[in-house]
């Protein structure tokens, strides 16, 4: 099912039209009312003008974090606040927080957006979601809550906490869809155990999971806890909230991106360099209809890449892999930019389970090396010693396949990498820079 | 036939041998056989032990890596020749020996190999059929 079928299906010229038209007004309007582009575009000596095709959008600066914090609360808005409906805010755990506006239009844009997503994710009409997302400043309560009214569901606005009532609502009111961040479903799955109630026993058929990166290993685990179809759902406040991408319950695999409203790039995040198709960086986005807070190349700071093969959905828009990311963690290797979530793809490649895995870098000279630490559990493990090198080989080999880097593989005993709370010390870097 | 074997992953540095060898005296495990095959890096432990479980459960506890395989403890006469003839019989067939090593006690006159091949059901049928005696798990345990 598709809820729009006419703009999710747009062939590829008709949505660069619709992009290109949007993009130029998203520009003439920002940079007339919001003085931090104004001030931006004429840095960098272009006019909104200059833009004449979607590859020029290259020339525009980018947009981080830091400038939203530096025009906290609302200089970025574009719009009078007697325009704006809706104010939302990132947590600030890791700084000032971010402020985001809707406009009433916004607010009607994003509820089209998570209605989309909710059909894509398996929903219709008829069901019941029980929206577990927290409600409040946070927009994943309120985005998903919008989108089900869209699109016609009958919605529990159950919020997050209180989770054995929630356990209780689930048996009694047979919701058929769960939308949470995929830490609570375990969470909600480990209660329902407690309480003797199975999973089995309830009506869900699927899950639209988001907020939080998530592997696919905890999918296989969510799917059969919880006895439903797990999808992923992206989103971000500054873009707009959930809503800005979803996996396609047919498929699940990659997210589509609703580019009609947002036009992606993947970055180089040292270089600032656009990379082609297929290739791993820095997710960047670029809002083209909305009205209160527009962003212009925001860069995400979330490691992904974009696949345009059609996909057996029937959606033409573009797909992005699951976040395995942050840039923050890039590590650059004998000029190559290497994230952990890379080697973690290869390993789970071979194992199709997460391995305890550390990469250690160092200096012989002037040349970076790689090692990477594999702890050998009970599925790597053979008492033959011709497999366990072989093994060796192959983890070498396909990380200079994938990543372009050599790396000396060294299989460990468990436990043998250092923890940090229970979780594994992904990198030690040993190098004098 | 098949005798129990457990194998267990050691890194190449000092002490993890004793380390292994004083789990197993804690848990009142005694090892009939055993054979180490090692890397620059790392190692493979296999025992033969009197009791697989306690010894699997010991270990483990301790954090190490303990794998299972089914192995084949072979008769082999006591004299210039026993060992080939065997290993000759083997080789016809087209059965490939993974490694072997050496039991410590005898059984009657004759010496005790342990075995681990590529095709163990088949390479059971061969050598009884050829009239040279196979062991069975239960009594390797406790020879």
């Amino acid at each position: 099912m598709i809820y729009d079928m006419e703009f999710e299906t747009l062939p590829r010229e008709a949505l660069e039209a619709i992009q290109l038209r949007r993009l130029q007004a998203t520009l003439d309007r920002v940079y007339a009312t919001v003085p931090f582009y104004r001030n931006r575009f004429k840095e960098a000596g272009i006019m909104p003008g200059d833009i004449k095709s979607l590859k020029d959008l290259k020339l525009i600066p980018f947009t981080t974090k830091q400038d939203l914090r530096d025009n906290y609360p609302f200089g970025m808005f574009a719009v009078p606040m007697d325009n704006v409906v809706r104010i939302h805010a990132s947590s600030g755990t890791t700084g000032q927080a971010t402020v985001v506006g809707y406009t009433a239009r916004d607010i009607n844009t994003w509820a089209e957006l998570m209605a989309r997503a909710l059909v894509a994710g398996g929903a219709s009409r008829g069901d019941i979601i029980h929206n577990a997302y927290g409600y409040g400043l946070f927009t994943g309560g309120l985005g998903v809550h919008y989108g089900a009214e869209k699109l016609g569901a009958s919605v529990i606005p159950v919020s997050g906490g209180n989770t054995k009532r929630q356990i209780v609502l689930m048996k009694d009111f047979k919701p058929t869809i769960l939308t949470s961040t995929p830490s609570y479903a375990l969470h909600l799955a480990e209660a329902a155990e407690e309480m003797g109630i199975s999973f089995h026993d309830l009506n869900f058929k699927f899950g639209i999971f988001g907020a939080e990166p998530w592997s696919e290993n905890m999918r296989l685990e969510i799917e059969r806890k919880l006895h439903l179809t797990a999808v992923d759902i992206y989103g971000l406040s500054e873009v707009i909230g959930p809503g800005v991408s979803i996996e396609c319950h047919e498929a699940k695999n990659g997210l589509h991106i609703f580019e009609d409203h947002f036009i992606p790039e993947i970055i180089d995040p040292a270089t600032e360099e656009v990379l082609p198709y297929g290739q791993t960086g820095e997710l960047v986005f670029t809002s083209i209809t909305k009205e209160a807070f527009p962003v212009i190349r925001y860069r995400t700071r979330d490691v992904t890449s974009l696949h345009p093969e059609p996909c057996k959905c029937g959606r033409t828009m573009i797909r992005m892999k699951k976040v395995s990311g942050r840039t923050d963690d890039m590590l650059i290797i004998r000029g190559v930019n290497v994230f952990p979530s890379q080697i973690e793809s290869v390993l789970m490649e071979i194992n199709e389970i997460e391995p305890y895995y550390q990469l250690v870098l160092d200096r012989e000279g002037n040349l970076d090396t790689l090692t990477v630490l594999v702890e050998v559990g009970e599925r790597l493990f053979s008492d033959e010693v011709k497999r366990l090198q072989e093994l060796e080989r192959k983890i070498a080999k396909n990380i200079k396949e994938y990543l372009g880097v050599s790396a000396d593989v060294k299989l460990v005993e468990p436990k043998a990498i250092a923890r940090s709370e229970g979780k594994a010390v992904r990198v030690v870097d040993k190098r004098k820079i | 036939m098949k005798v129990e074997q457990i194998s267990v992953f050691l890194e190449n540095k000092a002490g993890r041998l004793a380390e292994v060898s004083s789990i197993l005296a804690e848990a009142g495990v005694n090892i009939r056989a055993l054979s180490l095959a090692d890397t620059s890096d790392f190692g493979v432990l296999r025992l033969i032990v009197n009791d697989n479980k306690k010894a699997e459960e010991s270990l483990k506890s301790h954090g190490f890596t303990v794998g299972k395989t089914d192995v084949v403890a072979v008769e082999v006469e006591d004299k210039p020749g026993g060992l080939h003839k065997i290993l000759d019989l083997l080789y016809k067939k087209g059965i490939n020996v993974e490694y072997m090593y050496a039991f410590v006690q005898p059984s009657g006159n004759n010496a005790v190999m342990i075995f681990r091949f590529d095709h163990l059901d088949e390479a059971v049928k061969i050598l009884e059929e050829n009239g040279v005696t196979v062991i069975n798990g239960s009594k390797v345990y406790t020879l």
